[in-house]
């Protein structure tokens, strides 16, 4: 491969980034400098709106909360997508491609429809307002998803092993947590990935499943955005930091995701 | 080869959840489709009333026609930016690994996030991209349909692209280098290969990219609704807004069931009939 073929990524890459950086830029400006003149870095550095953010618990508790349901939304996709994915991938039952397809098709659901529906649920079930009730919401398009891309690593572990563990004694449940489970590992790491990205960058339904004690990042910045220009320096910080895990899983996900691209299929 | 028995037990979780947070919402939406409601306590059965209310009102065709157009326009720009930013992209090394990182931080970003970064870029003074046009003579009129959706579809480009990238880079590391080698031998020109090798086995992910744009560039809502409520007029005022709009700002419940139930059967066609082109191959790949 010649040389000059990088250009391309590397600038594709490079005008992703910039908006990156304006909002780091903005973040580290005062209002007055951001809303007084047009500056390409910040003249003066303000790291108040980090202070604040850091300090003030209407603030960095929203971080938590999301942390929190995501979390559990990749907990509970996961492990039941794993058992669901394998009876896809290893079994024959009539109905089995329509119900294949059943599970994909939520995937393709947009939030909005299900928003009110859900708010009834939640406060039906009295879990509104908790994390528990944004993480079975999420669940509708994460759990199809994290069948999906199991079912390709899963499918892509040949039938061989499954016939030598039987023969070594392995029954079907043993096989699946001894043998597969390990074998399909960057397989998890990669759906869990993509299971965390989809929670985690949702705003709809978690915004109104949520009041208070539940109130993601997402949710505070919608409250105090009201006028933004006057808070956008604020804004930015909290966006800023809203960047972060999704940059460290990424990072601490390379070398897996790497792998898992070139493993299965991916969404 | 598992029991029925087994099956049944590995569906079971994943079944239940999906029942909970996808089967009875959806089976919500169908009974407000079909029932008049006041205030949310008694329902009172319609039948097809607001079906016909909404399949003859223009709020539904203008908001689908912008929803379809700006879909469509969006996978222009991003289909085949992301094909060619995938072939351009050095097959392994600590660059390859860098831009990967690096490009997916986008798509990482929360929608609201995206939405009041772009919002910003747009402002006078305070924005890099207001600033940059004006500089070049190229003033940017938020007030101006055209110039909200270019900016609507700048910000998607700039959100959804490396998703594409990421797929079509992955299906290229698949191709194994014999069918290199063997083009190679046979002289093909750049494009031929392109052609006759990589694109059949981008093929599958392709499908894959579309279908997952699509559909998510169809309800685009939290990006749209930040950066301009739906305007200037309704010129951004997509299907999710409208939707939102019905069901939860004026509580109209009946209506935005009929509307959601229209956009589920309309995404289920769509999905169909993609997934009759993806499954199919999967099995002999």
């Amino acid at each position: 491969m010649k040389k000059s073929w990088v250009f391309a990524p590397i600038l594709y890459t490079t005008l992703l980034l910039v908006p990156v950086y304006w909002l780091i830029a903005m973040s580290l400006k005062g209002n007055g400098e951001i809303m007084g003149r047009f500056t390409m870095y910040p003249h003066v550095i303000e790291t108040r709106n980090y202070q604040t953010l850091m300090s003030d618990s209407a603030w960095y508790i929203g971080y938590v909360h999301a942390l929190v349901y995501v979390t559990l939304n990749v907990l509970i996709a996961v492990s039941v997508a794993v058992p669901a994915a394998y009876a896809f991938s290893r079994s024959e039952f009539p109905g089995k491609r329509q119900l294949f397809f059943g599970f994909f098709m939520f995937r393709m659901i947009a939030p909005a429809i299900l928003l009110v529906p859900f708010v009834q649920l939640a406060s039906d079930l009295n879990i509104f307002d908790t994390h528990i009730a944004v993480a079975i919401a999420h669940c509708f398009f994460n759990v199809p998803l994290a069948i999906w891309i199991l079912e390709g690593f899963i499918s892509a572990v040949p039938r061989e092993i499954d016939e030598s563990a039987r023969i070594d004694g392995h029954g079907t449940f043993s096989y699946f947590f001894k043998i597969l489970l390990p074998q399909i590992a960057p397989g998890i790491a990669v759906t869990a990935f993509f299971c965390f990205m989809f929670s985690w960058v949702e705003f709809l339904l978690a915004n109104a499943l949520t009041a208070v004690d539940a109130k993601p990042i997402g949710g505070v910045m919608s409250r105090a955005g009201g006028v933004l220009s006057a808070n956008i320096a604020m804004l930015s910080a909290a966006s800023v930091i809203g960047l972060i895990p999704g940059v460290i899983l990424i990072v601490f996900m390379r070398k897996h995701l790497a792998r898992g691209f070139s493993m299965g299929r991916v969404v | 080869m598992l029991t029925r028995a087994e099956t049944a037990s590995f569906l079971a979780p994943a079944l239940f959840v999906m029942l909970i947070s996808g089967v009875i919402p959806v089976a919500f939406v169908l009974f407000y489709a079909v029932h008049d409601t006041f205030a949310g306590n008694d329902f009172v059965f319609v039948g097809l009333k607001w079906f016909q209310q909404i399949l003859l009102s223009k709020e539904f065709y203008g908001a689908l026609a912008r929803s379809l157009g700006f879909a469509v326009l969006a996978l222009a720009i991003q289909i085949p930016l992301g094909i060619y930013v995938a072939l351009r992209m050095p097959a392994s090394g600590p660059l390859a690994s860098t831009l990967l990182v690096l490009m997916a931080i986008p798509l990482l970003t929360p929608t609201l996030v995206v939405g009041y970064l772009w919002k910003a870029m747009t402002l006078p003074k305070a924005g890099l991209l207001f600033e940059t046009l004006r500089a070049v003579g190229l003033p940017l009129d938020m007030n101006s349909s055209a110039a909200t959706w270019a900016v609507l579809l700048l910000m998607d480009t700039w959100h959804w692209t490396s998703l594409v990238v990421l797929l079509c880079y992955a299906a290229l590391r698949a191709i194994p280098q014999d069918y290199y080698r063997a083009a190679s031998i046979d002289g093909a020109s750049r494009w031929a290969l392109f052609r006759h090798v990589e694109l059949p086995r981008l093929k599958l992910v392709l499908l894959i990219a579309v279908l997952l744009r699509f559909v998510d560039a169809m309800m685009i809502y939290t990006e749209a609704y930040t950066i301009t409520r739906g305007g200037p007029g309704v010129s951004t005022t997509f299907l999710a807004n409208e939707l939102v709009q019905t069901a939860l700002i004026q509580f109209d419940l009946g209506e935005g069931g009929a509307f959601s139930l229209l956009y589920f059967l309309f995404v289920a066609v769509v999905s169909w009939a993609f997934f009759q082109r993806i499954m199919p191959r999967e099995k002999t790949s």
